[in-house]
């Protein structure tokens, strides 16, 4: 089989099984490039989350960049990216299609009814494990940039350059930044 | 142009999305609801709710959908490459420094700083959606609303599926706003 080809199945399957997204996909990452293709070993694996983690952008995509990038150069990168992303365009495109036909239906306006306050918690409660994983002054910062957001109508990029810069001076004068 | 507007979004999502996932409904939001006013605040969270019950990051699922509710097919293509572009050019970088970067003190330094902004930014957008700044499409319509949003937190707080606690609020949401007025 094409190494192109290889690739870009490999990821496409990544792409139908990771419901949820973020952190539910890395199990399924880790099983298809370490266990099966032997393609990244484990070490390099963990190391490369991390920066997946810290780079913009989904985890998933970022992996697929790193690992496509890693043995096929600038076209196994773009391989493996189109291999991930396809099977989530197709479905939305899909969902889209129809969603707007049956929104109006009395049966699916109550069922969405029902679901949009447990759209909000489902968003709120990892973010409560991550406020515990902040020092104070880390969590009074979150606070006020949430306000600031919310309340003030502030750009939320405004707000993260302004979390760089603060990381950036503070690791210019050579302090540790707290967690 | 629509195109281009929404390209400059997307591109703007990506490249800022940092934190992933919730993080960058943040983002999103204010792009899609707050600056262009493409959707309501509820139309918003319905996406969401797709997106957790369909494979695949939010970002990517939320461009395709609304690119296409904005555009079209074409707007749903341009959505979708725009939100990629960014974490395709920074992650060749990023692989290519990767043992430069790994150690450096100052990328240390600008992710630290970064993180209380994400877990704000991630609280932002679960605000938006409870206090609506417009009273159009609001999340929370009535007692029922915070009943389901409680029972959902300490759900989702002992790890309960996601997708079983969407399926669960859309049988509730039946129950509770169609079911009355036919019996």
């Amino acid at each position: 089989m094409n190494k192109y080809l290889r690739l870009f199945i490999s990821f496409f399957k990544i792409g139908v099984f990771t419901f949820g997204g973020g952190y539910a996909m890395i199990p399924i990452i880790q099983k298809e490039v370490i266990d099966n293709r032997g393609w990244v070993e484990k070490r390099e694996f963990l190391d490369l989350l991390t920066l997946a983690q810290s780079a913009p952008g989904p985890i998933s995509l970022n992996t697929s960049v790193f690992v496509g990038y890693k043995m096929y150069g600038y076209r196994g990168a773009l391989t493996a990216l189109a291999g991930v992303v396809l099977p989530s365009f197709l479905i939305i495109l899909t969902v889209a299609i129809f969603f707007s036909q049956i929104r109006q239906n009395p049966v699916i306006d109550a069922a969405f009814k029902g679901i949009r306050p447990v759209v909000v918690a489902l968003m709120l409660a990892p973010a409560i494990g991550f406020i515990r994983s902040l020092n104070g002054v880390a969590a009074v910062c979150a606070a006020v940039a949430a306000l600031a957001i919310w309340h003030f109508g502030v750009s939320p990029v405004l707000i993260l350059v302004v979390g760089a810069v603060v990381g950036l001076v503070y690791a210019a004068r050579g302090k540790e930044v707290e967690r | 142009m629509i195109y281009l507007q929404l390209l400059y979004s997307y591109l703007k999502i990506g490249f800022f999305g940092f934190g992933g996932g919730y993080a960058m409904l943040s983002l999103i939001q204010n792009e899609v609801v707050v600056q262009n006013q493409w959707m309501t605040n509820a139309e918003f969270a319905d996406i969401v709710a797709i997106s957790q019950m369909t494979p695949g990051p939010i970002a990517i699922n939320s461009a395709t959908y609304i690119g296409y509710t904005v555009a079209g097919f074409w707007g749903s293509v341009v959505a979708t490459v725009a939100v990629c572009l960014p974490a395709l050019t920074l992650m060749i970088l990023i692989t290519r420094f990767f043992i430069l970067l790994r150690d450096n003190s100052y990328v240390k330094g600008v992710i630290a700083g970064m993180r209380p902004v994400v877990v704000g930014m991630i609280g932002a957008a679960a605000l938006l959606l409870m206090f609506p700044k417009s009273n159009d499409g609001a999340s929370f319509i009535d007692g029922w609303s915070w009943a389901l949003f409680i029972a959902a937190m300490v759900a989702a707080y002992k790890k309960a599926n996601p997708i079983l606690l969407i399926i669960l609020s859309a049988v509730a949401g039946v129950a509770i706003y169609y079911l009355p007025n036919i019996v």
